[in-house]
């Protein structure tokens, strides 16, 4: 199994680039009520990295851009815990697998990857629109079977090992959106929730701006809004075991 | 005694914040190492009132509050601009003009010099020691990041914000914030007397 492992790496060590997947253009329900009307949002056409971004992928970045190096990287960009599972600031080490996805990754250091692949980080709702899919529908929600399957995994203990990337691939070739890891937005800090998003009279007037805080519609997807949660009361240079991230490039196809 | 010494202070103070701001010149020039924790790590292209292009890094120097905000914002975004006011006014006299606003705008689609001077007209407020700004969207994205700001857009082009005052020390450290927005805050305005006099 190591043996498979470091197999494993070499390959990827060699791979010339990530894959991207084209994803096309489309109306969508989210689970956040973006507006406060329920219409359906257009999200337009876009590239998702078919997986998330590994630790040797990342061990090659900070070696071209030794800024973003854990010893580098200023406090304001990243906290302390920054690649802290790294044997050092140059080395993976034995906790720390090249193939697993890289975690303990600050939302800065994630869009400075991004950037460096020409890409950016998903909005929410293009990851939500590529983690709706099922292996073989684009929008698997209402499958209770696949919903239970997605669910499934957050009821584990995060205290085991982060496994390697690569499950199977949903409707667009894109893999490990349930079941890895929690994963980075470029916009984790627009989404605004309140103890009790019913209240459309809302006590948080004056401390948001326009319309208040999100509301949460299909509150069964727990899933979802466990991801919300956490995204929310994240801020930008804070790092946690279990979160990495993708990237994603904006594609100029003509709407259908 | 002590009620007449505050009501002169008071006096004083009003002449002292509307007078002619002494120029970005009279900062002084830094020239130790950038803090790790600085705001200012990040490189932040702004174009002011006036047309005026600088980088955020380059209000290093001087204490700075600073928030976001956007012209086309009806109902909080004027009440910022106030609670800013308000809280220079509830400064000792001499220590008004030894901070400086900033406020950056999250809608640089509509935020052109022009939008951000009318407002800036319309407020009475002095360039440069108050500077009204706009950057591209995505140094819009990570200036809030770094700040700790929410925000979002609506598709009626309003945003959703979290409305904050933020102090930077002279080295463009976060030393201090409040939502408390309408209203002077006096714990902030104690850490801004603190900062001050650092």
């Amino acid at each position: 199994m190591l043996l498979a492992a470091l197999l494993g790496a070499a390959r990827r060590g060699t791979a010339v680039q990530a894959a991207y997947m084209p994803i096309s253009a489309t109306k969508f329900v989210s689970v956040i009520a973006t507006e406060p009307d329920a219409s359906p949002v257009t999200i337009a056409a876009y590239a998702l990295r078919s997986e998330p971004v590994t630790n040797a992928e990342f061990l090659a970045f900070v070696t071209t851009q030794p800024q973003w190096r854990r010893d580098h990287a200023p406090a304001v960009f990243a906290e302390s815990r920054y690649l802290a599972q790294w044997q050092a600031a140059d080395r993976l080490g034995t906790n720390a697998l090249p193939d697993q996805p890289v975690t303990q990754v600050s939302w800065f250091a994630a869009q400075a990857f991004c950037e460096s692949e020409h890409a950016r980080l998903p909005t929410w709702l293009e990851w939500e629109r590529a983690a709706a899919a099922s292996s073989t529908v684009a929008d698997a929600r209402n499958d209770p079977a696949w919903r239970q399957q997605t669910l499934d995994w957050y009821a584990h203990p995060s205290g085991a090992a982060l496994a390697v990337i690569g499950a199977a691939p949903n409707l667009f070739g894109v893999r490990d959106l349930h079941g890895l890891i929690w994963e980075w937005t470029d916009d984790f800090n627009a989404l605004m929730i309140t103890a009790d998003s019913r209240d459309q009279d809302d006590p948080d007037r004056l401390k948001f701006c326009g319309a208040g805080a999100l509301n949460l519609r299909d509150r069964d997807n727990y899933a979802l809004l466990m991801r919300i949660a956490m995204l929310s009361s994240l801020q930008a240079a804070d790092t946690t075991t279990n979160l990495g991230f993708r990237c994603a490039r904006s594609l100029t196809e003509k709407t259908p | 005694m002590k009620i007449s010494t505050f009501f002169a202070a008071r006096f004083v103070l009003a002449c002292a914040c509307v007078a002619a701001p002494t120029f970005a010149t009279s900062a002084h020039v830094a020239t130790t190492a950038l803090p790790g924790d600085s705001v200012y790590q990040l490189d932040v292209p702004l174009v002011d009132q006036d047309g005026r292009r600088l980088h955020l890094a380059d209000r290093r120097g001087k204490p700075q509050l600073i928030s976001m905000f956007y012209t086309s914002c009806q109902y909080v975004c004027p009440l910022i601009i106030d609670t800013l006011q308000k809280t220079e006014h509830a400064l000792a006299a001499a220590d008004c003009t030894r901070v400086e606003v900033t406020l950056v705008s999250f809608d640089p689609a509509t935020d052109t010099p022009p939008a951000l001077k009318k407002v800036a007209d319309e407020r009475h407020v002095l360039s440069p020691r108050w500077l009204l700004t706009r950057t591209e969207a995505p140094q819009v994205r990570k200036l809030a990041a770094v700040l700790g700001i929410q925000y979002r857009e609506l598709q009626n082009h309003d945003f959703n914000h979290t409305s904050v005052l933020i102090l930077l020390d002279a080295d463009g450290r976060i030393v201090a914030r409040t939502d408390k927005i309408g209203e002077v805050d006096p714990r902030f305005v104690a850490e801004i007397e603190r900062a001050i006099a650092r």
